[in-house]
């Protein structure tokens, strides 16, 4: 912890600010979570080698370029961060239910540690659970719905996922060497600046998002280019799926707002590194272009991580509804709205600043205007169950339970962006609890819909459809509990970010609050044992047809897990409703007569390689160990280079294996049939 | 009899909200000046308009997946049904209505209470300056000479204007019962009239988290009458304490869960130095 510190001034040649008191040995929760993970990871890595298995994770993971694998690595880096994002949220409620009191010292965390907790809960949540999520859905999904082979860039596929890997080590490494900031999860200068924050933990913020934020833009590059270039034949903008129009969104988003924040951080950076003054009190620095840069990024931020939600919604509604969606073009041209009135809104996040009655009506007029198309969608929404036949499975509890609670993050948003009132709602426990309402009812929930709904499709067994329901139903009150009194404290006045208070009055609604992420943890441990669950009953709950819920897009077209290659032959694309079309008019499931060889990207070394080799630079930059930053950089210029002068970047799959292939699918498809004809059931009622 | 049973525990059901909205509670329900006033009954109106939206929402969420469940109403199911142009033409409407009447709100009461409004009174504004440091509030009154710390006084009716610095990172200057909280940054001065209606002691505090310190950044806002306000200076001036130079060094360094300090006497142009220091002449100006 900051506090007990010593601030080490000048670097040691080899160790650089790094000493043995980095190490926080004095705090026994730090270190029994030290120990655990340390065993937990001992075990993990031990168990692999004992098994044999990595050269397997090594040429079948590590090193694979295939959209779908990448995919599945992101969701589990997400839900293991969850965990650490999580725990974070339960010190917090925990420690605001009991420290009421007159003066600091109450409850059993002190400031130096809980600010640190509320900055990394805020950062995880974001940037390293959102996002891989969200990242990790698109890549298993998008190439699919498209009808692609892969995305357009596999190695850079590759390398944005370690880098993101980077960047959530990093964050994970500052919980036990040296400590993670303590300025909230935007680090507004000037408490992040060197003056404020001498220690080594906004540094460890900073690497660890840049690091990472480089990743995601790649990203971004990526998936425009694979949805605007790497469409089946045929597919128009206008007929692709609602999932991947909201993904081409978001990446566009991605595109455009990231690079807002890398130059953020980077002048940052340089104010903390050099000593220039970008954005510190003195010499013409400016803190509030930096709350202005970083917003700039922040609000399309959260349309990147809820436009894909929406789409999730758009497709598991339609699907589960038995119907076509309802108003299709108005629901893209709602999302294109979006994500270009999602520029000019950042101010509403300062109303506060002091800009004229103008300037915040102009931003305050802008944000209203956002919930237009947002409303739009969910009424296109309902109208899809309208005169549909619903099927209640969990993908579709996710979607009711969002339809619960959205509309009343959208109302309190709305309340928000009225600066007259924002200037007394601003950081207080209502604002906290608007945000926690849209991104938890709205983008989790979406993310939790996806994941159920497409998790045969990556895996090629189901999701324990019980247990999924109680996960939900636990996370919907959790939820409510764990808000509903923060909008109360936030009328009450209570701001956010407070250690303790002295007004007893707002206990009780703490403590409700506090019961609520305790249910809230019940839902996570039955979606932990869900997961346990399904994969050891995987056989009895295998997907065999590959279209388990009856689905409307290309995915489900093809086997569950499908190949490597996606499609054997790529489809010829005519109905929005690709899938359900084939299948409607008896096309599905056809055996082609011959089969062609394929085009295929081969895994490399080096997309992991030089993200090891940025993890050196970053975790050399953090303390200042020069030497070793240097050569991290000169490790990545390096492997970047190698990389590049290899020819030997692509394979052709021949047309015998493709049919080796697809011959055995046919089989399992076959066998499925007469299974299914026996039983007289369909696969998934519940 | 069932009627006025009903009619009955609704009468119950708003007088019992009332009483918990009207409890000194909830801060923002229970305004004591013109401002938070006004900031109250925005709130109010825009959360009534809302749910203008949010309850068909939230009603049609629950009612269609049961209505149209899987085997119910099959006579109806319409799987190719995908459009149409009257309900495109209501979803769209209604949204676009609400939003153009907030957005008058909006427009209007942007200016109205915008914080460097002066509000209109018979009385002449009267001014504080305000400083947020590591972790406590200092404000000087330049009229008086005075100068506290994690204290103030206002005297009730009078319209105060609130001129507001940091000598330190960021914070928030906010007293919710009177309204409008505004910035504190370094080397810049935001202003933000606000007035007591009644006389109490209303709690005030940083709204923008600054550090470890950051939740004993608390004071309290005395309001009175005119009189009262009178003997709260001379009370100040009494006190043996002024804010000289060492003071102020001592003011600067980082301490938590201050308690309210009182000085006889005060640099006049402290204010201004402590804007100039960031903003001054190595600025270039």
């Amino acid at each position: 912890m900051a506090s007990n510190h010593t601030i080490v001034t000048e670097p040691h040649i080899l160790f650089g600010k790094l000493t043995l008191d980095s190490i926080p040995y004095h705090d026994p929760i730090l270190v029994t979570t030290f120990i655990v993970v340390l065993i937990g990871s001992l075990g993990i890595v031990g168990s692999v080698i004992y098994f044999g298995k990595l050269k397997y994770l090594w040429d079948e993971w590590i090193t694979s370029v295939d959209h779908k694998k990448i995919g599945i690595m992101y969701i589990i880096t997400a839900l293991i961060m969850m965990l650490r994002g999580f725990s974070d949220a339960l010190l917090m409620r925990s420690q605001q239910a009991i420290a009421v009191a007159d003066s600091s010292g109450a409850g059993y965390l002190p400031p130096e540690h809980y600010d640190q907790i509320f900055t990394a809960h805020g950062v995880i949540m974001i940037f390293f659970v959102a996002m891989p999520f969200i990242v990790g859905l698109m890549n298993i999904v998008v190439p699919l719905q498209i009808g692609a082979r892969d995305v357009a860039f596999p190695f850079l596929n590759s390398l944005s996922f370690w880098l993101f890997v980077v960047g959530a080590l990093m964050l994970n490494i500052s919980l036990f060497l040296g400590e993670f900031a303590a300025t909230g999860w935007l680090a507004y200068p000037p408490l992040s600046g060197l003056e404020y924050s001498p220690w080594v933990g906004v540094d460890y913020w900073l690497w660890a998002l840049q690091i990472s934020g480089i990743g995601t833009l790649l990203t971004g590059v990526n998936f425009v280019v694979t949805i605007l270039r790497m469409r089946a034949p045929g597919m128009k903008l206008m007929q692709m799926p609602v999932f991947t129009w909201t993904s081409l969104c978001a990446n566009v988003l991605i595109v455009a707002a990231f690079p807002i924040l890398t130059v953020s951080l980077t002048l940052l950076t340089l104010d903390r590194y050099i000593g220039t003054h970008f954005f510190t009190g003195d010499m013409g620095g400016n803190q509030m272009m930096y709350v202005n840069l970083i917003w700039a990024w922040g609000h399309p931020e959260v349309y990147i991580l809820i436009l894909p939600a929406f789409g999730i919604f758009s497709e598991v509604t339609a699907t589960f509804s038995r119907k076509r969606l309802f108003g299709y073009t108005a629901l893209i041209w709602a999302t294109a709205c979006i994500m270009l009135l999602s520029f000019v809104v950042w101010l509403h996040h300062f109303f506060t600043m002091g800009a004229g009655a103008s300037v915040n009506a102009f931003f305050g007029i802008a944000t209203m205007i956002i919930s237009i198309p947002t409303g739009v969608k969910l009424f296109n929404w309902l109208f899809t169950m309208y005169r549909g036949q619903v099927e209640y499975s969990s993908p579709m509890w996710w979607t009711v339970a969002f339809f619960l609670t959205f509309a009343i993050g959208g109302a309190t948003g709305v309340m928000l962006a009225i600066p007259a009132a924002n200037f007394v709602l601003h950081n207080s426990l209502f604002l906290v609890a608007h945000f926690h309402n849209v991104i938890i009812g709205g983008a989790l929930f979406g993310y939790f819909a996806g994941f159920t709904y497409w998790f045969p499709k990556a895996t090629g067994f189901m999701l324990d459809e019980k247990l999924g329901k109680w996960a939900c139903s636990l996370w919907t009150v959790g939820f409510f509990l764990a808000f509903m009194p923060l909008y109360v404290l936030g009328f009450m006045g209570m701001t956010r970010r407070l250690n303790y208070y002295d007004n007893p009055v707002w206990n009780a609604w703490l403590i409700v609050a506090a019961c609520g992420a305790l249910i809230v943890l019940c839902g996570i441990l039955v979606q932990l044992y869900q997961i346990f669950a399904s994969i050891r009953d995987q056989r009895k709950n295998r997907d065999h047809s590959g279209d388990p819920w009856g689905g409307r897009t290309l995915e489900w077209s093809t086997s569950s897990p499908p190949p490597f290659y996606n499609f054997a032959h790529l489809p010829q694309v005519r109905d929005r409703d690709h899938w359900h079309d084939m299948k409607e008019n008896g096309l599905a499931w056809q055996r082609p007569e011959a089969y062609q060889r394929i085009h295929m990207p081969r895994n490399t070394w080096a997309g992991v390689v030089i993200s090891g080799f940025a993890m050196m630079m970053g975790f050399a930059m953090v303390w200042h160990i020069w030497w070793m930053a240097a050569l991290g950089t000169a490790g990545m210029i390096a492997s970047w280079i190698i990389h590049a002068f290899l020819n030997d970047k692509d394979y052709y799959v021949e047309a015998d294996e493709v049919q080796a292939i697809e011959d055995q699918r046919y089989r399992r498809l076959e066998a499925a049939d007469d299974r299914v004809e026996e039983a007289d059931v369909v696969t998934i009622s519940v | 009899m069932k009627k006025t049973l009903t009619r009955g525990c609704l009468r119950l059901g708003i007088a019992s909200l009332m009483l918990l909205l009207s409890g000194c509670n909830f801060w923002l329900f229970d305004p004591k000046g013109p401002i938070a006033e006004e900031q109250m009954w925005l709130i109010i109106i825009c959360a009534l308009v809302m749910l203008i939206v949010v309850v068909p929402v939230t009603i049609m969420g629950v009612v269609f997946p049961i209505r149209y469940a899987k085997g119910k109403r099959v006579e109806k199911y319409r799987p190719d049904w995908q459009h149409s142009n009257r309900i495109e033409a209501v979803v769209w409407t209604i949204p676009i209505l609400i939003i153009i009447a907030l957005g008058a709100i909006t427009l209007v009461t942007s200016y109205t209470l915008d914080p460097r409004q002066p509000i209109e009174s018979e009385k002449p504004t009267m001014v504080v300056q305000v400083v947020a440091m590591d972790w406590k509030w200092l404000f000087i009154y330049p009229e008086e000479g005075i100068a506290t710390v994690n204290e103030m006084a206002l005297p009730v009716g009078t319209p105060v204007e609130f001129l507001v610095t940091s000598d330190t990172v960021m914070n928030s200057f906010f007293i919710p019962q009177l309204g409008t909280q505004i910035y504190a940054m370094s080397g810049m001065e935001n202003r933000v009239h606000l007035m007591a209606d009644e006389p109490g002691e209303y709690r005030g505090f940083s709204a923008n988290y600054s550090g470890f310190g950051f939740s004993g950044m608390k004071f309290t806002a005395i309001a009175t009458n005119n009189a009262g306000f009178d003997d709260w200076v001379a009370k100040v001036k009494a006190s043996p304490e002024s804010l000289d130079d060492e003071r102020l060094a001592e003011l600067r360094k980082k301490s938590r869960d201050v308690p309210p300090m009182h000085f006889a006497s005060v640099n006049p142009l402290l204010f201004t130095d402590i804007i100039e220091q960031y903003a001054g002449a190595l600025n270039g100006q």
